[in-house]
C-alpha cells in the first residue's frame, strides 16, 4: 500500500506541474504581462511608462522562462516563470496584483479558517442528511413516500443554489429574524453566521445527492445477499443499516469524496452572498478587481486539494471495504 | 430593406437546427434509434417536457435572426444608414414591450408607479405614486375600471387560448387519422383513451395549460406590465423571454463544444490503449483537477482581455456581447469535456475486446474505420445522454457565472443576470418581489423540463443504467396525477 500511496503521489505531483504550467501559458505567454498592466491600471492614463512601472512594482518586468542578463543558475531562477509559478510548490505565493490587496499567503492563510469552519460542517451534515433522506425512500420504496420524495428531489435540483441563498435570506433573516443577514465574527459568535449558509447549502444540493444515493442503495438491495438476509427473517431495518449501508459506502465515498474539493471552493457563492471572508469570497472579490495573482493561486490550491482528496479518497476504499487492496 | 446581421450564436444555433434535422432523418431510417425514441416519448413527463422546450426552441430560434432596421433618410439621395442597435425578429415581435418602457419599477398589471413622487395635486404638492406612462394609460378612470379591464382581458385571452388550443388538438389529431389511416373519429378515440404508441393526451393537456397561461399574457401585454417593470423601467416579461435564449444557447452550443474532444480523445484513448491512453488520462486529470469555475474564471478573463484589445472585431455592442456568449460557450466546451472522455474511454476499453471488433480485425479493417464505423455508434448513446443531461446544469451554471462575474455580458439579458438585480431588489423596503419571481418561475419551469426530458432519455437509451424514478406499477394514484 506505501508503494502505490507513493506512486499515487508522486502522480499527483506530476498533474500539479501541468496545472502549473497550462496556468502560467494562458496567465502569461497567451496575455503578456502588457496587456494585464493594462486591463489592470484602467483605460484612461495607459502609457508605456505606467506600464512599466506597474510590470516593475510586481517583478513583471522580468524575461518569462531564461533570463539572458544572469549567469549560473539564476539564468533560471530570475525569471517569471520561477517567481511566480515554480515558487507556488514552497507556498509562496508572492503579492497579489491590485493595489491594496497585499500578500496572498497570509490572506490565505487567515480566511482558509473560515472556509474550513463553513465547509467541515457543511460536509459531514451533507452526507448524513443525504443518506438519511435516500435511506427513508428506500425503506418506503414504491409507496407514495417514495414517488413524491424523488418528485421533490427533482424539483430541488431544478432550483438554483442562488433562488435558496435569496430566498433563505429573505426569509429567516429578514422576516424571522433568527439568523443575521450577512457578516462575521471570530470565534464562538461565528456560529450564529454560520448556520445559515450552511443550512441553505445543505437543501441545495440534498435533491442532487439524495436521488443519486437512492439509486446506489436501490441497485444494492436488488443483490442476492440482501434477498439472503431478508430470508434470514432480518427486520428491514437491519438488512439495510447493516448490509445495504456497508456495501454502498463505495460509491457513496466517490460520490460525497468527489465533491470535497468543490465544498471548500465551491461554497464560494455561499461565502459572497453572506459576506464571509473566507477563501470563495476571495476569489470572487479577485475576479471582480480582475487580479490575476489570486487567481492563478487559487487554481493551484483549488487542484491542491483535489489531488489530495483522490489520495484520501483511495485510503477511504480501504477502510469502508476490507478487500479493496490499493496496488 | 433591413441589414441582416449574423451574430455568432445565431450561426451556431441554425447549424445545430440543421444537425438536429438530419439527426431526425436518421432516426426515422433507423429502426433500432426509432424505436428508443418513442420510448422516451411514451414516458408521459418527458413528453409534456418535450412540447415545452419545443416552444421554448421556437423562442429562441425568433430570437435568433438579427437585423438592423434602415433609418429613415433625412434628405433624398443621401447615403443608407442603419439603426446602431442590432434587433431580433423576437424583440421586433414583440417591440410593444420593447418601447412601453417606465421610468423605474412598477408592480405587476398596475397603472401606477411603485415609488411615489411629488406632484401638484389641486394646486398643492404631495407625495403620490405617478400614473405610469404605458401601463393601464388606456383607463381613464383606472381606481374604478382596472379590476374590470383586467378581468375581461383576461377571459378572452383565455377564450382565445381554448380556441387556438382546439385548433392546434384537431391539426394534431387529424394528422394522426392521416398517417395511421384511421377516421377523425378513431383518430380522436384513440387521443382521449391514451392508447397507441405515444400517449398524445399528454400533450393534449400540456398544449391546453400552455395556452391558458399564454393567451390572457398576449392579451394583456401591449396594455400592461404582466410581470412588473424593473429599475430602469424595462418590462420584466420581456428580459425574462430574452433569457429564454441566452439559456438555450449556453446550454445547448456549451455541451455541443465539448463533444469533439471527449469523443475524438474518449475513444482513441480507449482504442489505442499504451501511451496514447496515458497522455490522455494525464491531459484528462490535470483538466479535472481544477475546480471547474477557477478554470473558467481564468479562461474567462483572459476573453476579456482579447476582448478589450480588439475593439475593431464588432461594430455594435450587441456584437460584442455575443462574441463574449460564443467565446463563454467555446471555453465551457474547452473546460468541460473531461467527464464524458472518461466514461467514452471506459466504454470503448471493453468494446474492443469484444468478437465483431476482433472479427473487423481480422478481416483488415483500418483502426480509424473500426473506430469510426464499429466504435462509434456503440458508444452514441451514451454521447446521447450526457449531452441531454448537461444541458440542464448549463443553465443552473450560467447563473451562477453570472453572478460570479464572468458569466455573459451585462448588458445581455439572462437568467443570471436578473437574479443578481433580484438580490439587491429583495432586500429594499418594500421588497420588489417580481423580477425575482419571474426569473424563478421561467428558470425553474426550463430545468425542471429539461430534467424530466433527460431522464426520459436516460431511461429509454440506458436500461441497464440506475433508474432515479420511483416505479410506477404499484402506483395507480401517481398514475392519474402524471397524466
Amino acid at each position: 500500500m506505501m508503494s502505490y500511496l507513493i506512486r499515487r503521489i508522486a502522480y499527483g505531483a506530476l498533474v500539479l506541474l501541468g496545472v502549473n504550467l497550462a496556468t502560467f501559458i494562458l496567465f502569461f505567454t497567451i496575455n503578456t504581462p502588457d496587456d494585464m498592466a493594462r486591463l489592470n491600471i484602467g483605460t484612461k492614463r495607459v502609457n508605456q511608462e505606467v506600464i512599466n512601472k506597474w510590470k516593475a512594482e510586481r517583478g513583471y518586468d522580468k524575461p518569462l522562462y531564461l533570463n539572458p542578463k544572469r549567469d549560473g543558475s539564476e539564468r533560471y531562477t530570475d525569471t517569471i516563470f520561477w517567481e511566480r509559478s515554480v515558487s507556488l510548490f514552497t507556498l509562496n505565493f508572492g503579492r497579489a496584483d491590485s493595489e491594496s490587496a497585499g500578500n496572498i499567503g497570509a490572506e490565505v492563510a487567515t480566511r482558509m479558517w473560515v472556509s474550513i469552519q463553513m465547509a467541515l460542517p457543511l460536509f459531514i451534515l451533507q452526507v448524513i442528511a443525504s443518506t438519511a433522506f435516500a435511506l427513508l425512500l428506500v425503506m418506503f420504496r414504491n409507496t407514495r413516500l417514495d414517488f413524491w420524495g424523488v418528485v421533490a428531489c427533482v424539483l430541488m435540483l431544478s432550483i438554483s443554489s442562488l433562488f435558496y441563498i435569496i430566498v433563505g435570506q429573505f426569509l429567516f433573516s429578514r422576516v424571522l429574524k433568527l439568523a443575521p443577514i450577512s457578516g462575521y465574527a471570530p470565534g464562538l459568535d461565528a456560529v450564529k453566521f454560520l448556520v445559515l449558509p450552511i443550512l441553505l447549502s445543505l437543501v441545495a444540493r440534498l435533491g442532487t445527492e439524495a436521488r443519486l444515493y437512492r439509486a446506489m442503495f436501490l441497485e444494492e438491495s436488488g443483490k442476492d445477499y440482501v434477498r439472503t438476509a431478508r430470508a434470514k427473517g432480518l427486520a428491514e431495518m437491519v438488512v439495510l443499516y447493516r448490509h445495504v449501508l456497508r456495501n454502498a459506502l463505495i460509491p457513496i465515498i466517490t460520490s460525497a469524496g468527489s465533491y470535497l474539493p468543490y465544498v471548500f471552493l465551491g461554497s464560494l457563492v455561499f461565502e459572497s452572498f453572506f459576506g464571509l471572508p473566507g477563501l470563495g469570497a476571495y476569489v470572487i472579490e479577485a475576479i471582480g478587481k480582475q487580479d490575476f495573482a489570486i487567481v492563478r493561486t487559487m487554481v493551484f490550491l483549488g487542484s491542491l486539494l483535489y489531488i489530495t482528496t483522490y489520495v484520501f479518497i483511495d485510503i477511504a476504499y480501504t477502510w469502508a471495504d476490507p478487500r479493496v487492496r490499493l496496488s | 430593406m433591413p441589414k441582416l446581421v449574423l451574430l455568432w450564436t445565431d450561426a451556431a444555433m441554425w447549424l445545430l437546427l440543421i444537425g438536429l434535422v438530419a439527426y431526425g432523418a436518421t432516426v426515422v431510417r433507423s429502426p433500432g434509434l426509432a424505436a428508443n425514441w418513442r420510448k422516451v416519448f411514451r414516458d408521459a413527463p418527458a413528453l409534456a417536457s418535450s412540447v415545452l422546450l419545443f416552444l421554448c426552441l421556437g423562442l429562441t430560434l425568433l430570437d435568433s435572426v438579427h437585423f438592423r432596421p434602415r433609418l429613415p433618410q433625412a434628405v433624398a439621395g443621401q447615403s443608407v444608414a442603419y439603426d446602431s442597435r442590432t434587433q431580433s425578429v423576437l424583440d421586433w415581435t414583440l417591440s410593444s414591450l420593447v418601447e412601453s418602457r417606465e421610468a423605474t419599477y412598477s408592480k405587476p398589471l398596475d397603472y401606477l408607479g411603485f415609488t411615489k413622487e411629488t406632484l401638484v395635486v389641486d394646486g398643492e404638492p404631495k407625495r403620490v405614486a405617478p400614473r405610469l406612462v404605458h401601463g393601464g394609460s388606456h383607463l381613464k378612470d383606472p381606481a374604478r375600471t382596472w379590476a374590470a379591464d383586467i378581468g375581461w382581458r383576461v377571459t378572452v385571452g383565455m377564450v382565445a387560448g381554448i380556441g387556438v388550443w382546439a385548433l392546434l388538438v384537431a391539426l394534431l389529431i387529424a394528422l394522426i387519422a392521416k398517417t395511421q389511416t384511421l377516421r377523425f373519429g378513431a383518430a380522436a378515440e384513440l387521443v382521449w383513451r391514451g392508447h397507441g404508441q405515444i400517449p398524445w393526451r399528454v400533450v393534449v393537456w400540456t398544449v391546453l395549460v400552455l395556452s391558458l397561461l399564454l393567451g390572457p399574457t398576449v392579451a394583456l401585454m401591449g396594455h400592461y406590465h404582466v410581470l412588473g417593470t424593473d429599475l430602469t423601467g424595462n418590462d420584466v416579461l420581456y428580459q425574462a423571454l430574452k433569457s429564454i435564449r441566452t439559456a438555450f444557447v449556453i446550454g445547448t452550443l456549451a455541451t455541443v463544444a465539448t463533444l469533439p474532444l471527449a469523443v475524438g480523445l474518449g475513444i482513441v484513448a480507449g482504442y489505442f490503449r499504451g501511451w496514447v491512453d496515458e497522455a490522455v488520462q494525464y491531459l484528462y486529470t490535470v483538466l479535472s483537477s481544477v475546480p471547474n469555475v477557477l478554470l473558467i474564471a481564468a479562461c474567462v478573463l483572459m476573453v476579456q482581455v482579447f476582448l478589450d484589445k480588439n475593439p475593431n472585431l464588432f461594430e455594435t455592442g450587441a456584437e460584442r456581447a455575443d462574441l463574449k456568449l460564443f467565446l463563454l460557450c467555446a471555453v465551457l466546451g474547452l473546460t468541460g469535456w473531461a467527464g464524458l472522455c472518461r466514461l467514452l474511454r471506459g466504454e470503448t476499453l471493453k468494446l474492443r475486446e469484444l468478437e465483431f471488433i476482433q472479427a473487423a480485425n481480422a478481416f483488415g479493417v483500418g483502426d480509424g474505420r473500426i473506430m469510426v464505423r464499429h466504435i462509434f455508434p456503440n458508444v452514441a448513446h451514451l454521447m446521447l445522454i450526457v449531452t441531454v443531461l448537461e444541458f440542464s446544469s448549463l443553465i443552473l451554471y450560467e447563473a451562477v457565472l453570472s453572478y460570479v462575474g464572468v458569466g455573459v455580458d451585462p448588458s445581455m439579458n439572462s437568467f443570471g443576470g436578473m437574479i443578481n438585480l433580484a438580490r439587491i431588489e429583495m432586500s429594499r423596503d418594500p421588497v420588489v418581489w417580481w423580477s425575482f419571481a419571474a426569473a424563478f418561475g421561467f428558470m425553474v419551469t426550463l430545468v425542471l423540463a429539461a430534467n424530466l426530458f433527460a431522464d426520459g432519455v436516460r431511461d429509454a437509451f440506458d436500461p441497464r443504467a440506475q433508474s432515479f424514478r420511483p416505479k410506477r406499477i404499484a402506483l395507480p394514484s401517481a398514475r392519474r396525477t402524471t397524466v
